[in-house]
């Protein structure tokens, strides 16, 4: 972790030339809402003398439209509550989008049977947020990275496979021979780095890391983000990096899309993206960076809160519009 | 653990890979477990297995170690009935414990006894286990209708009382195949009844862990690899929910002891000629008022410390199977 850290244009440089560019994964209009009302019968409510039946959604995303291109780190931010790790989840399959789809590599995913879906969960893999909740407590290291290889690649011998995990550990810096202990033997950096590595195990193309180093410590964020940067040089893997950490973002990714209220207010080049934030909500997030030169407090502050995403109006961007006005109550330079 | 991380960092800085990894074979690692380490620590835990296997040794040899066999009619002689035991006066040295009211040996009779009670709970922990898991996993992994039905199923399945499914039960095989047809099925029916009554206990146990291992993030882990939701509920949660298993299983089989025994105190379980633990008790009972004190209080005492040994070795276990417990 010791070799110099190519700017992310250095590596999207590195990667194949001829595969550059090209889209990898492709959310189209995306939606999900999730049910407030529960089950069938509490749905029903009696109004003006008929029963009528009532249901209540929590929009958390409202058409994203968003392509993820080969070789790339596409960042989202936002802040808590805008449904980017919604996106996440939905692009992984582990929830069912309402609308919309999602395709890897030409072919639409979100609607495969999961038996169809087995070749392409191995080319994508995700990191979770939580590292001590994201390893299974009743295994040890050895056995949760073997168990994917033995799943997804069952010609492997026991030879192989040991070999190959020799070989992962020992890419994310962790002994091998520490592959019988069991999670809570770790620290969370550890912890984290044993997660990466299971996603590596299997060599996938396309990884979803959902705040994988929000629950860390200041001073281990830095040696993962390092390590996922490493990875992504020599294994050439695409990121949807799912983060609220802008600074994490000018470090690490090559494009960032900016999410607000379940829809995306802007996507850009990092480097444009910072130099000129266009959309209004984008400018006030990125004079919440804390800044050494900061003696004066003049970010922008938005009033009030964040509408809630229960029961929007359809149609996205006359949502979009609608909240629009509350930037607009946005008062600069207040002393 | 702290001694052991430097000489492992050092052996595998120093040695080449060859010999870095050494499998030890399945009882040595048995040996060096937490679980053998904490039992040699704890005495408590070390007398109850051993009063626990003796009683099962006991109860599983009878036929070879007791005295005299309580099924066979033909040893049994009425003359030798109420006969104290033999720290007593008026005793016959031929029966350690005594003999109840028809001059079965109270030792070999207890023999018999614990085994038929071991059995039976045994037996019915086996099968509530099997169907609470199974119904307590699917119903907390698979949430929804499934789980709305498994869920009102245990309702009412919790509503009959463990006696009144075995009244009726009894009532209906006596009255349909006979009392003989029941006596000779009664240990089964003893189970069956005692089985499916109780499985509620472990599904809704089951099912409150699953429901919260399963918002972990190492199940969607598992969803993201792909594997399937048999996989994930049998390979990744349940060993994560054995904890509250073993807990209510202890009190399961003490429960399923006790269960029987009042069963058979009120008629309703094993027939005389078969006696567990439970119908001696209740064979004494009529006795203990005109002194024969030791035909209920003896196969009594054995209950009580057969179901205090198994609740303590289940306490003793909870604590060591908890990895986190531990180590954390």
């Amino acid at each position: 972790m010791s070799q110099a850290i190519l700017t992310p244009e250095q590596r999207l440089a590195t990667h194949d030339s001829a595969a550059l560019g090209e889209t990898l994964v492709e959310i189209r209009d995306l939606e999900k809402r999730f049910s407030l009302s529960g089950d069938f019968l509490e749905q029903l409510t009696f109004e003006k003398g008929r029963l009528r039946r009532k249901q209540e959604y929590v929009h958390a995303i409202n058409g994203v439209t968003l392509d993820v291109k080969r070789g790339e780190a596409l960042c989202v931010v936002g802040e808590s509550g805008c449904g980017k790790s919604t996106v996440a989840r939905t692009v992984m399959g582990l929830l069912k989008p309402s609308g919309g789809e999602v395709c890897f590599d030409g072919t639409r995913i979100d609607n495969m049977p999961p038996r169809d879906l087995l070749p392409y969960r191995r080319r994508m893999q995700m990191i979770f947020q939580n590292p001590y909740a994201s390893l299974n407590p009743r295994m040890t290291i050895q056995q949760t990275l073997e168990e994917p290889l033995r799943f997804h690649q069952p010609t492997l011998n026991n030879g192989e496979i040991r070999d190959k995990i020799e070989d992962v550990m020992r890419s994310v810096g962790i002994d091998p021979d520490w592959g019988k202990r069991y999670a809570h033997e770790f620290s969370g950096g550890q912890r984290q780095r044993i997660s990466i590595a299971r996603a590596l195990a299997v060599d996938p193309e396309f990884i979803v890391a959902d705040e994988p180093i929000s629950a860390l410590d200041v001073s281990i964020q830095a040696q993962v983000l390092n390590l996922m940067m490493e990875a992504q040089e020599q294994r050439d893997l695409t990121y949807l990096f799912i983060t609220h950490d802008l600074a994490v973002v000018e470090h690490f990714g090559t494009r960032v899309a900016v999410m607000y209220l379940g829809t995306l207010c802007e996507l850009a080049d990092t480097r444009s993206l910072f130099a000129r934030p266009r959309h209004p909500y984008t400018q006030a997030l990125m004079s919440a960076i804390p800044r050494l030169n900061d003696d004066k407090a003049n970010h922008i502050r938005l009033e009030g809160e964040v509408p809630t995403p229960v029961n929007l109006p359809p149609g996205v961007y006359s949502m979009a519009a609608a909240h629009m006005p509350m930037i607009a109550v946005v008062s600069r330079f207040r002393a | 653990m702290s001694q052991t991380t430097p000489s492992a960092a050092t052996a595998s800085a120093t040695t080449p890979k060859t010999n870095s990894i050494v499998v030890p074979g399945r009882w040595q690692r048995f040996r060096e477990s937490y679980l053998i380490y904490s039992f040699k620590r704890d005495w408590m835990a070390q007398v109850c297995l051993l009063i626990f296997v003796a009683m099962v040794i006991g109860a599983f040899l009878a036929p070879l170690i007791a005295p005299a066999d309580p099924y066979d009619l033909a040893t049994i002689d009425i003359m030798n009935s109420e006969l104290p035991p033999v720290w007593m006066e008026g005793s016959d040295p031929d029966f350690l414990l005594g003999t109840d009211s028809q001059g079965r040996d109270l030792l070999s009779t207890i023999l018999y006894g614990t085994r038929v009670s071991l059995l039976i709970g045994f037996g019915a922990v086996i099968l509530q286990a099997l169907l609470g898991v199974t119904f307590g996993l699917l119903a907390g992994y698979m949430g929804g209708r499934v789980d709305a039905f498994l869920m009102r199923m245990a309702d009412i399945q919790l509503s009959f009382s463990t006696l009144m499914v075995a009244i009726v039960v009894g009532a209906i095989i006596k009255a349909t195949f006979g009392g003989a047809v029941f006596s000779d099925y009664a240990l089964v029916l003893l189970i069956l009844i005692i089985g499916l009554a109780e499985w509620p206990q472990y599904a809704r146990t089951v099912r409150a862990s699953v429901l919260a291992e399963k918002s972990k993030e190492y199940v969607d882990a598992a969803r993201v690899m792909g594997f399937r939701s048999r996989r994930i509920m049998f390979r990744h949660i349940l060993p994560n929910t054995l904890s509250p298993i073993f807990v209510i299983s202890t009190v399961q089989i003490a429960n399923a002891i006790i269960s029987e025994a009042a069963l058979s105190f009120l008629g309703l379980g094993m027939p005389e000629t078969q006696p567990s633990l439970g119908s001696l008790i209740k064979s004494g009972f009529d006795y203990l008022q005109s002194g024969s004190w030791w035909i209920t209080l003896i196969p009594g005492g054995v209950l009580i410390l057969l179901v205090l040994v198994i609740n303590l070795l289940g306490d003793w276990l909870r604590d060591v199977m908890n990895p986190r417990l531990y180590k954390g």
